[in-house]
């Protein structure tokens, strides 16, 4: 153990005296030849060859070592050339020359010689691996590699870290280290001043290493200890609610997507359309069978399922009206059945032509992962694009509904049918517009979920009860309400659901709306005077 | 007494003639025909018979609330549950130490759980009387606390309707959870007998159907009893003009309440009586589909007729056992197919095409106009 720890001092001594070796090469039969040492000598003397070649102050040395590192570094018996195994299931591995990087394919395992490596020095090339990083002149890599050391600093990297800081030009890459080497110091040394640079942190190693701090028996230690924690609990408290109430909007603007549509049609028409979930999972389909047909431009597919599940949608909610709702006029009750019947229709026809079974619709790369906000929140992007998505829908529903003809013609026709169509107004055209548009909404939140849930038959099914509850809940006929209501439901939805399972949480909502209803029968925003009656 | 009057109108009595007649066929066809002959009906089909008759008493039950009082409950599947699975708790506890895994007091699925002891509510199931006094009261209590509190505020059409579904709906997620104590996702099943009878017996499965068929009977006259009542014009009224009820001075959310409960606990005992025959109870029968699908079957048959609604749910039944037999994908097609062509082209159902409306002056037959609207 003390010669490794003396070499890598010595190793370490050398990386930081001649930073100008980064980002050279080193000649291909020198590359060879200091290979071929670090296969052939023993784990002692390889120690040598090791730092020799993070030395050399070569591009590649990165990747020969951390192959090394993870047994992946070998050498092919019969020419002696240097590969690195890119993939080792199989008899055939896939490698790639060591020096070029040229990918030489696949080769039997049988005729390669790994260069063996065992535990001391894998701890060692660890820590000389991340020094490496932190001289990299990409500041994005030193970030990454100082945010890595967090925790599994050591001894030999402590000593040098102070130095790397001071040469770093970065603040946060220097706040970063500072806060890997406090952690350090809390956990190996007890040191008290250190503790107070940790207090604040959200990284999971600070709190372990003042957990442990809290456990010594150095009594000034503890007390700053606890302080710095408690501070930690407070910030994380914030960061957890945060993250609640962005999962909260995220699943409100789900629900209010789903229901919008629904409040549009249900408002203006009085008509319970059952199949609403049906039209969102036709939006849906849409989506899955648009990217079908552009295999390979997923992103490109999405963009173009926008207008396409808005019309598949709104041309089969025409369907609907002009077959069945149109002769049901003045009856809900039996609307409601009707469309009932209308979605089982919808529903075996999707099993029956495409398939029982969940299809699968690609989130193009640009809409997946997270943005990072700190290190105990980050919000994922798909759901960040979906209340977006949900938020310009609705904008875009107000302007229509407030200043398009066709919005007027529709407030007057809920308000007053009969006096509406007296002033001129075909009330049968403004059905039809009306449930198109409402229908293609429905599309457009098909196309949305796509993103974040299962595209199968039951789509529909899972979303028509939340529907009508947000509908309900945000009073028919109301465009604010049914936001309001939405975004509401899925906050309290999430709130409840860390303490109560997901679905207890549920039913605690359901039964929340049902005694809401008793209270106020008509919603959040009744409609009033004369449009209410009926 | 108002339970009589009913059999002096000549549709009584040719539905109860008709329905006991069935009774006896089916009885004597069992027992007396040899298995082999042509005419012989087998256990599997009294059972089945059986089956739709718990059926029918439930679509009496909506119907009397649908046709009779103007609300279209998408919820009853759930007060069907509730019955069902009060005789299943009962049924549960009698199987005793013959389950699998042989505990005297808990039933299989808690020793499964690592239960230790019986949850309170599961006390007293043990004593027939008080199972069977449970399955009217708990949809009974049910329909009570929510009816009341919904009829006060004056939610109607198709809020109720939507709340209605909600309900089910949160009761099939509740049933669905473990920690309910009733089975979770399996439900209660695996009983043995009943009443001293063994449930797998043809003579208790014959005495089941027979014993449905008398409930239907009874829950027919219990309706047809309360709609010929002053009670049920108020009813009547209330479903076609609410508001102008009120005025008039009588208290329309009693009524609605009243009526409301009593369907509920009819729902109740055909979900009881439903639970030994099929041999299991879970949340399934609390899924609104399920609920839903009873109320085709009252507007198939044609509403606010009580036969209509027993004509209705034995045809769709048997089209149901028919076509998942044949063609399993088509059912529903065909029962979607079915709320679309009934609810557009035939609003009286199949009574209003057997029997065209003479000039009648019973005003329940007619069908709901519901008031204009401005």
């Amino acid at each position: 153990m003390g010669i490794f720890r003396l070499l890598s001092h010595l190793l370490l001594t050398v990386f930081v005296l001649y930073p100008g070796l980064v980002q050279a090469q080193v000649d291909d039969s020198e590359a060879q030849q200091l290979l071929t040492s670090l296969a052939e000598s023993s784990f002692a003397e390889k120690k040598e060859v090791v730092n020799q070649i993070a030395g050399s102050g070569d591009e590649r040395a990165r990747g020969w070592l951390e192959s090394f590192a993870s047994n992946k570094l070998g050498r092919i018996e019969s020419s002696g050339q240097f590969i690195i195994v890119l993939e080792n299931r199989g008899r055939d591995w896939t490698v790639e020359s060591a020096l070029t990087g040229e990918n030489l394919g696949e080769i039997s395992r049988r005729d390669i010689d790994t260069v063996r490596v065992n535990n001391a020095l894998r701890n060692e090339l660890e820590s000389i691996l991340s020094v490496l990083d932190l001289k990299s002149p990409e500041e994005h890599n030193r970030l990454t590699a100082a945010r890595a050391l967090k925790g599994s600093v050591d001894g030999v990297l402590a000593e040098r870290l102070p130095e790397l800081m001071s040469d770093e030009k970065s603040d946060s890459v220097r706040a970063a280290l500072t806060e890997a080497l406090a952690i350090y110091q809390v956990e190996e040394q007890g040191d008290v001043a250190a503790v107070a640079t940790l207090s604040g942190s959200l990284n999971s190693q600070a709190r372990a290493a003042l957990q442990q701090a809290m456990r010594s028996d150095d009594a000034a230690l503890v007390a700053a200890a606890t302080k710095a924690m408690a501070s930690i609990e407070q910030k994380l408290k914030l960061n957890r609610a945060a993250e609640t109430l962005y999962f909260g909007l995220s699943l409100g603007s789900v629900l209010m997507l789903a229901a919008i549509g629904l409040a549009i049609t249900f408002g203006v028409m009085g008509v319970i359309n059952m199949a609403h979930g049906e039209l969102i999972m036709l939006g849906a389909y849409t989506t899955w069978g648009m990217q079908q047909l552009l295999p390979g431009q997923p992103g490109l597919a999405l963009i173009l399922s926008i207008p396409a599940g808005f019309l598949v949608a709104a041309l089969a909610g025409i369907a609907i009206e002009r077959t069945v709702i149109q002769h049901l006029k003045g009856r809900p009750l039996e609307t409601l059945l009707a469309t009932f019947g209308v979605s089982l229709i919808l529903q075996q026809l999707v099993r029956t032509v495409i398939s029982p079974l969940n299809r699968t619709v690609i989130t193009p790369d640009w809409m997946s992962g997270s943005v990072m906000i700190n290190e105990a929140l980050s919000l994922t992007l798909n759901r960040l694009y979906v209340i977006g998505f949900a938020l310009v829908v609705f904008a875009g529903l107000m302007l229509i509904m407030r200043k398009t003809r066709l919005g007027l013609e529709v407030r007057a026709v809920t308000q007053n049918r009969a006096m509406a169509r007296s002033m001129g107004i075909k009330a049968t055209k403004v059905d039809i517009l009306t449930f198109a548009l409402g229908s293609g909404v429905a599309g457009l939140a098909g196309v949305a979920l796509s993103q974040i849930t299962n595209v199968g038959p039951n789509l529909g099914q899972a979303y028509i009860i939340d529907s009508f509850m947000v509908v309900v809940f945000g009073g028919v006929g109301n465009l604010w309400g049914t936001l309001l209501a939405g975004m509401t439901l899925g906050t309290i939805n999430q709130l409840l659901e860390p303490w109560a399972g997901a679905v207890l949480a549920k039913i605690m909502v359901l039964v929340f709306i049902i005694l809401f209803i008793q209270k106020r029968p008509r919603g959040l925003f009744p409609q009033k005077g004369r449009a209410a009656e009926g | 007494m108002w339970l009589m009057r009913p059999l002096q109108e000549r549709s009584t009595r040719i539905f109860l003639g008709v329905l006991f007649a069935s009774l006896a066929l089916v009885s004597v066809l069992h027992v007396f025909m040899p298995q082999d002959s042509a005419l012989y009906v087998s256990a599997y089909t009294v059972t089945l018979l059986g089956k739709y008759l718990c059926y029918a008493l439930l679509a009496v039950a909506v119907d009397l609330v649908w046709g009779y009082l103007g609300i279209l409950s998408l919820g009853h599947g759930a007060f069907f549950a509730l019955g069902g699975y009060a005789m299943g708790m009962y049924l549960m506890r009698q199987i005793g130490d013959r389950g699998v895994y042989g505990d005297p007091l808990l039933p299989d699925f808690m020793v499964f759980l690592n239960w230790q002891e019986l949850p309170w509510y599961w006390l007293g199931f043990d004593m027939a009387w008080f199972a069977f006094v449970m399955v009217l009261l708990a949809p009974g209590i049910l329909a009570l606390v929510f009816g009341f509190l919904a009829f006060r505020s004056r939610v109607t059409g198709v809020y109720l309707s939507i709340i209605t579904q909600a309900l089910t709906f949160a009761l099939m997620l509740a049933f669905f959870r473990n920690e309910m104590g009733l089975g979770g996702n399996n439900g209660l099943t695996d009983f043995k007998d009943m009443l001293g009878f063994d449930l797998r017996t043809d003579a208790t499965r014959l005495g089941l159907f027979i014993a449905t068929g008398i409930a239907l009977a009874m829950g027919y006259l219990i309706c047809r009893g309360i709609v010929t009542s002053k009670l049920g014009r108020v009813s009547v009224a209330c479903r076609d003009a609410e508001a102008r009820t009120r005025f008039l001075g009588y208290r329309v959310e009693r009524v609605q309440l009243f009526v409301f409960v009593v369907s509920a606990m009819l729902a109740g005992v055909a979900g009881a009586l439903y639970v030994p025959q099929v041999g299991i109870i879970n949340p399934s029968e609390f899924s609104p589909l399920f609920s839903i699908e009873v109320v085709v079957w009252v507007a198939l048959g044609g509403r606010a007729t009580l036969y209509g609604a027993v004509i209705g749910a034995i045809l769709v039944n048997y089209g149901k056992t028919v076509f998942t037999g044949i063609m399993p994908d088509a059912w529903l097609f065909a029962l979607g197919g079915l709320f679309v062509l009934v609810t557009v082209f035939l609003p009286k159902g199949i009574a209003g095409l057997l029997f065209k409306p003479r000039k009648s002056s019973d005003a329940s037959n007619t069908p709901p106009a519901k008031e204009a609207t401005a």
